[in-house]
């Protein structure tokens, strides 16, 4: 139990740590590294937690591939540092009040959590105790069926995002030369090909 | 409870390994080897001659149209995994919700095969 412990807050130690550098690292790409770092430090507090799906999602996900996105986003601007931290305080007054406006939204999330009546009921099935079933199990028997509306409200988030990445970066390139299948089989000896006659001597 | 945190302790021990070879190599060297430090050995060496320029270059948008769409297909797979090993305990309606599910996400699938966002030229 000790020892759980102490990997908790030696997890949690560094997932703070790890954020903390996301704001303050001066390159964009060290924090992004950090992020890297905050993300497998809470997968493992997920573990601590017996929340082995959420962990394995977490890495697989986050790390895989939002993070690799992240990095895309860092190197397709091209930033000049120095002018990247000439607004600092120009901007600061608005930064806060955005942060505070966030920490309020949070704390009423939490207090709702802890207070209201609805919540309380949904608290009384917590997840099933480990040794009954896994937490990979245990999500799937609630997600499906009672949670039917989130989950296909998921669905649509996602096809929102898709259709919303192509149109806003896809565009169609004029004169490029795609490879049709169709049109390839369609080739038949008679439009493709032209027989002459060229005379001994006289070229084409 | 425990037994699962027992299952995850090689993981933990392996990651301490890691951590510690992988600094160790570090520090090992910065303490043995001699440092002689020079601005012709610091300067970044790139098969001989000087380097160009930045690292970091602006690369096209399309790269990032692939990392989102592989994104948004790695989410999908993450809902299968659950759904995959709960079947039987939910039946019939968790089937369905799953189909409608993936029926949704084909419909982008299928946006985005006609829009040509798979190509690449």
């Amino acid at each position: 139990m000790i020892i759980q412990t102490l990997i908790f807050y030696v997890f949690a130690a560094i997932t703070v740590a790890g954020g903390v550098m996301v704001v303050t690292a001066r390159n964009p790409v060290h924090s992004v590294l950090f992020l890297i770092l905050t993300f497998f430090t809470a997968a493992g507090l997920f573990i601590l937690m017996g929340a082995e799906f959420l962990a394995m999602v977490l890495v697989v996900v986050y790390v895989g591939a939002v993070a690799v996105l992240f990095l895309f986003v860092v190197m397709m601007l091209d930033i000049n540092y120095l002018k990247l931290r000439e607004g600092f305080l120009q901007y600061l007054p608005t930064g806060v009040v955005i942060g505070l406006i966030l920490l309020v939204e949070l704390v009423m999330i939490a207090g709702k959590w802890v207070l209201s009546p609805a919540s309380l009921e949904s608290r009384a099935a917590p997840t099933p105790m480990l040794v009954k079933l896994t937490n990979t199990e245990a999500l799937g028997q609630v997600l499906y069926t009672n949670y039917l509306y989130l989950f296909e409200a998921a669905g649509l988030v996602l096809l929102v995002a898709m259709i919303g990445a192509i149109l806003l970066t896809h565009r169609v390139r004029p004169g490029v030369r795609r490879q049709k299948i169709v049109d390839q089989l369609a080739r038949t000896k008679g439009n493709s090909l032209e027989i002459k006659k060229v005379p001994i001597g006289g070229g084409v | 409870m425990k037994d699962l945190l027992r299952e995850y302790l090689p993981i933990l021990i392996f990651l301490g390994i890691a951590i510690g070879v992988a600094g160790g190599a570090v520090i090992a060297s910065y303490i043995i080897a001699p440092q002689r430090p020079d601005p012709e050995k610091d300067s970044a060496y790139e098969c001989g001659f000087e380097a160009f320029e930045d690292a970091r270059v602006r690369f096209d948008v399309r790269y990032y149209l692939v990392a989102i769409l592989f994104i948004i297909f790695d989410l999908e797979v993450a809902f299968l995994f659950p759904w995959a090993i709960t079947l039987g305990k939910i039946g019939m309606f968790g089937f369905w919700s799953m189909m409608v599910f993936l029926i949704i996400l084909t419909i982008g699938f299928i946006y985005e095969w006609k829009k040509g966002a798979l190509e690449w030229e």
